[in-house]
């Protein structure tokens, strides 16, 4: 059965989401095509996040001020949908002269891409931020609004917000080919054909396969780069206040520590270029060295116990900025390599490309009223449901996930379909013991209520 | 407890063989209200998954399966008129014996003129080994392996590897070749297995080849384990399997502990405490894994039961103050030969003053032999890693009672 659309999304990364939100708040009837069985399983699924203000981002770039815009964007609509946020502020830390000497450089730019609240900071200033941190520090500077947020119901809101304003959402559903008419775009999945008269190409880590597929080329090419992390248990968090970074290279933004909207601590990523897309391996001398890297930052981690592993996938391609085009022979539009920053920026790429479509002719009317979701709030500087009547108990005791929460994620529309899609969601079995205690209670749960093994 | 009761004599927190054994001994001894908080839908602790033996031999010299010796002991302490409440977490402990709990009521306080901390140990994750490869279904410990066995219709694997050779690796090969499951292999890192075992046991008798001196560094699937490599005697391999189950390094659980501040051992990631199972913050209480990793079902419940001899002289004010100088065991030809010895601290001894730990405890990381020193004695040792030592506490000017 065909049917037919406004706009068809082709992926549901954290940028398909962010996207689908926008055109449907905008008026369009819009189809989500996602390959995988669960939504955000691509590059969207391992990351740091942390929400950028841009501080570092290269001058004049479409990412920095899809970055600006989306931060805007994730402040104003957070609170409706119950979307933490941990304004912790982050330190560039310089540990050598020549990192020292770089600092003045990295704050102009910092004013130059208008994020003009960064302070330097001296050594004892710094310490007396953190005063975990290696005595061997020399400066650093702050930049205050750089903070942290829930990579997972962040953009699990974007596209429920669509869904609930009347946009489909199609998961187990590969794009395998396409044909534009001159008027409307037949798209070929194995769950039938699909009719829009727009395509979105938000396919994250296969951008350009999906480019060289519709349109039989792709001016970009696709360059997985890897992010290992180890995560650290909510102790550790406790040894910073900030997100840690340090003075970049050429190359790579170096390893952050960071604790995460759930109080833990993360280290990491890693960036390695591989040309698997699909599998992030994680490799144990890497682990060893970001866990010896973790303790050199801050030697008391060197006692933490590492409670759980990830890597992730960016969709980083020969160029340093994002691959945004459009065709418009062909009404669509690519959003191609949104490499290390899309969790940031999905907002505010969405509302460009919401813009790059009106330029294509979509027409738009605003919807009046529209439905917001709830979030279950999962942060740790919030009041948790288990320290809340009705809880219905705890599920899982380290990441102290109710059955009430549990029970919610199973009956939401984006509800999970496997054990992984529900540990994201829940966090339950991620914690320290990993699933020692509460592993088999979680299967158990998952079976009731029929989802497959995975 | 009625609901809205919220103070007690004693609270005990977990309701393990530990803390069950305390909470019986406790009411046996005149105590007027013990409460037993358990996280868990049911008390009993880890025996309650524990589809095997032995259990039950030093308790009452009859050889058990695990779920009847955990509904034994919750049987026993329900009739000795212990009130156990389960689905109920302790969240926070704060000074002078107040608890913080979490349950269906949200958040509450209880008080307990004394509280006893029996929370227990859990096995070394596969993350915290850092072990690469991808994240596929069926990685888990043997705990994980034997509440499937016990309370779920299917088994999460056909032919997982084991790694490991403790203890608790045999309790794995045993539940898997009971419940249909075939072992592909057992893989010890070192050149000889940790534990002592019946030859019965043995993974050859069971069917299911031993690597010794082999390591795992990667496990690949994509959604169920598909192989893992190792890294033996003769260099890399690649084994076919659809599970790993990571098994023993067991370690206190602690979180609470460290979430409320409490000094912890950095050996034993426990406690420190005294020969009457006390910690430093005044009215709390200590016995079972939670002060060591592991020891049998047998020995933390012993311990629960002579932990609660010294929580009753604490109540009746026979307890001397607990002292704040620590005693530790030095191995003389070895840094790193002692993995902890505890108790951690000797406080004076007083007539009416009974000792639970009335011998040092003391656990190796490594083989070895020579001598030990604690405070002004010298003993001579020759151990493996691992295994139970008992030597004497150092001398205390005073003489006291020890618990049988
Ligand atoms: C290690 C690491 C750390 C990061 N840290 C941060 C951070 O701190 N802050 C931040 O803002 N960003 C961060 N990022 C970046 C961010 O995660 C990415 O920019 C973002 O996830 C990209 O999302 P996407 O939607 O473009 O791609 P994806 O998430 O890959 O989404 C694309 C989707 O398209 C689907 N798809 C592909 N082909 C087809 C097809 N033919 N048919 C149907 N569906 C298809 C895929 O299955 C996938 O779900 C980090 C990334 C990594 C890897
Ligand atoms: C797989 C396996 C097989 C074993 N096989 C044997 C065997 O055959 N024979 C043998 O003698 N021993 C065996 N053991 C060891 C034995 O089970 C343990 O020594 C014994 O259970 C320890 O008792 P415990 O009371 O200290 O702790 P546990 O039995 O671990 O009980 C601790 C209890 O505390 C609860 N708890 C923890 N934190 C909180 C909190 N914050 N709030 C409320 N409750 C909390 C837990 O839910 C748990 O129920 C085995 C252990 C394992 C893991």
């Amino acid at each position: 059965m065909s049917k037919t659309y406004d706009v068809a999304i082709v992926g549901a990364g954290v940028i398909g989401c962010a996207i689908a939100r926008r055109l449907t708040l905008g008026g369009a009837r819009v189809v989500v095509l996602e390959k995988a069985t669960d939504i955000l399983d691509g590059a969207s699924k391992a990351n740091s996040a942390i929400l950028h203000t841009g501080f570092d981002a290269p001058q004049g770039s479409l990412e920095l001020t899809c970055i600006q815009e989306g931060y805007k964007e994730y402040e104003a609509l957070r609170g409706q949908m119950n979307l933490p946020i941990d304004r912790c502020g982050a330190l560039v830390l310089a540990w050598t002269e020549e990192q020292e000497a770089r600092l003045p450089a990295l704050m102009e730019q910092a004013y130059e891409n208008g994020v003009e609240d960064v302070t330097p900071l001296s050594r004892t200033e710094t310490f007396a931020l953190e005063p975990n941190l290696n005595p061997t520090l020399r400066a650093s500077f702050r930049v205050p609004r750089e903070s942290l947020i829930d990579p997972w119901s962040a953009p699990h809101a974007y596209l429920l917000q669509a869904l609930l304003n009347g946009a489909d959402l199609e998961r187990d559903c590969p794009v395998l080919g396409g044909q534009f008419d001159g008027r409307h775009w037949t798209l070929t999945t194995p769950r039938g054909d699909i009719q829009a008269s727009y395509v979105i190409n938000a396919a994250g880590l296969y951008g350009d396969k999906l480019d060289q597929l519709l349109l039989g080329q792709s001016s970009f090419k696709i360059h997985p780069r890897k992010g290992q992390f180890v995560v650290f248990d909510k102790m550790a968090a406790r040894l910073t206040q900030h997100i840690l970074l340090p003075v970049p290279t050429e190359t790579t933004k170096g390893i952050v520590v960071c604790r995460t909207i759930w109080g833990n601590l993360l280290v990491g990523p890693t960036a390695e270029e591989q040309e698997d897309r699909e599998t992030a391996n994680l490799d144990h001398d890497t682990l060893e060295m970001l866990r010896t890297k973790g303790a050199e930052i801050l030697p008391a981690l060197e006692r933490e116990e590492v409670t759980s592993l990830y890597a992730g996938l960016r969709p980083a391609s020969e160029y340093k900025d994002y691959q945004i085009k459009t065709h418009p022979e062909t009404n669509m539009v690519t959003v191609g390599a949104i490499r290390s920053t899309g969790l940031s920026s999905a907002l505010g790429t969405a509302a460009h490309v919401g813009r790059l479509l009106a330029e294509l002719g979509q027409e738009t009317q605003s919807l009046k009223d529209p439905d917001v979701p709830q979030m279950e709030m999962l942060a740790e500087n919030q009041t948790r449901d288990w320290q809340c009547p009705g809880n219905q108990g705890i599920l899982c005791h380290c990441e102290k996930v109710t059955y009430r929460e549990a029970i919610a994620v199973l009956n939401d529309p984006l509800a999970p379909k496997s054990f992984a899609g529900f540990k994201r969601r829940t966090r339950a079995t991620m914690g320290r013991c990993q699933g020692f205690y509460c592993g088999q209670t979680v299967q158990n749960l998952l079976d009731q209520k029929g989802l497959e093994h995975d | 407890m009625t609901d809205t009761q919220l103070n007690f004599d004693v609270i005990v927190v977990g309701s393990g063989p530990a803390g069950l054994s305390a909470a019986i001994e406790l009411k046996r001894l005149g105590v007027g209200s013990v409460l037993v908080v358990e996280r868990e839908k049911h008390a009993g602790g880890i025996p309650r998954h524990c589809l095997h033996s032995p259990y039950g031999m030093r308790e009452w010299n009859r050889l058990m399966f695990g779920p009847a010796y955990a509904r034994r002991l919750t049987q026993d302490a329900l009739k000795a008129g212990v009130d156990i409440h389960c689905e109920t977490t302790v969240t926070a402990l704060k000074p002078d014996g107040e608890i913080e709990v979490s349950s269906n009521a949200g958040l509450q306080t209880l008080t307990g003129r004394a509280v006893l901390l029996a929370m227990g140990a859990r096995e070394t994750s596969r993350s915290a080994l850092l072990i690469g490869g991808t994240k596929p279904k069926g990685v888990m410990n043997t705990a994980t392996l034997q509440n499937y066995a016990a309370f779920s219709d299917d088994m999460p694997f056909k032919r997982p590897v084991i790694v490991g050779t403790e203890l608790v690796s045999f309790s794995a090969l045993i539940t898997c070749r009971s419940h249909g499951i075939k072992p592909a292999a057992m893989l010890e890192a070192n050149t000889r297995i940790t534990t002592r075992f019946p030859c019965y046991l043995t993974p050859k008798a069971m069917g299911v080849p031993l690597f010794l001196s082999t390591q795992i560094v990667q496990i690949h699937g994509k959604r169920q384990v598909e192989a893992v490599t190792v890294i033996g005697p003769s260099g890399p391999d690649t084994l076919q399997c659809d599970g790993v189950i990571f098994t023993g390094g067991f370690r206190p659980e602690n979180a609470l502990l460290r979430s409320s501040d409490f000094d912890l051992d950095s050996g034993s990631l426990g406690p420190k405490i005294d020969q009457y199972g006390r910690v430093r913050e005044p009215g709390y209480f200590c016995a079972g894994n939670i002060l060591r990793g592991v020891e049998t079902a047998g020995w933390c419940w012993n311990e629960g039961r002579k932990v609660a001899h010294c929580i009753v002289a604490g109540l009746q004010g026979n307890l001397p103050p607990r002292t704040q100088v620590d005693i530790s065991a030095q191995a003389s030809g070895s840094d790193h030969a002692i993995k902890f010895s505890l108790p951690q601290a000797i406080s004076p001894s007083a007539p009416k003053a009974p000792v639970a730990f009335d011998k040092l405890q003391l656990r190796l990381s490594d083989k070895y032999t020579g001598n030990v020193v604690i405070g002004t004695t010298t003993h001579r040792i020759s151990s493996k890693p691992e295994r139970r030592i008992l030597l004497p506490l150092p001398q205390s000017p005073f003489s006291s009672k020890a618990l049988p």
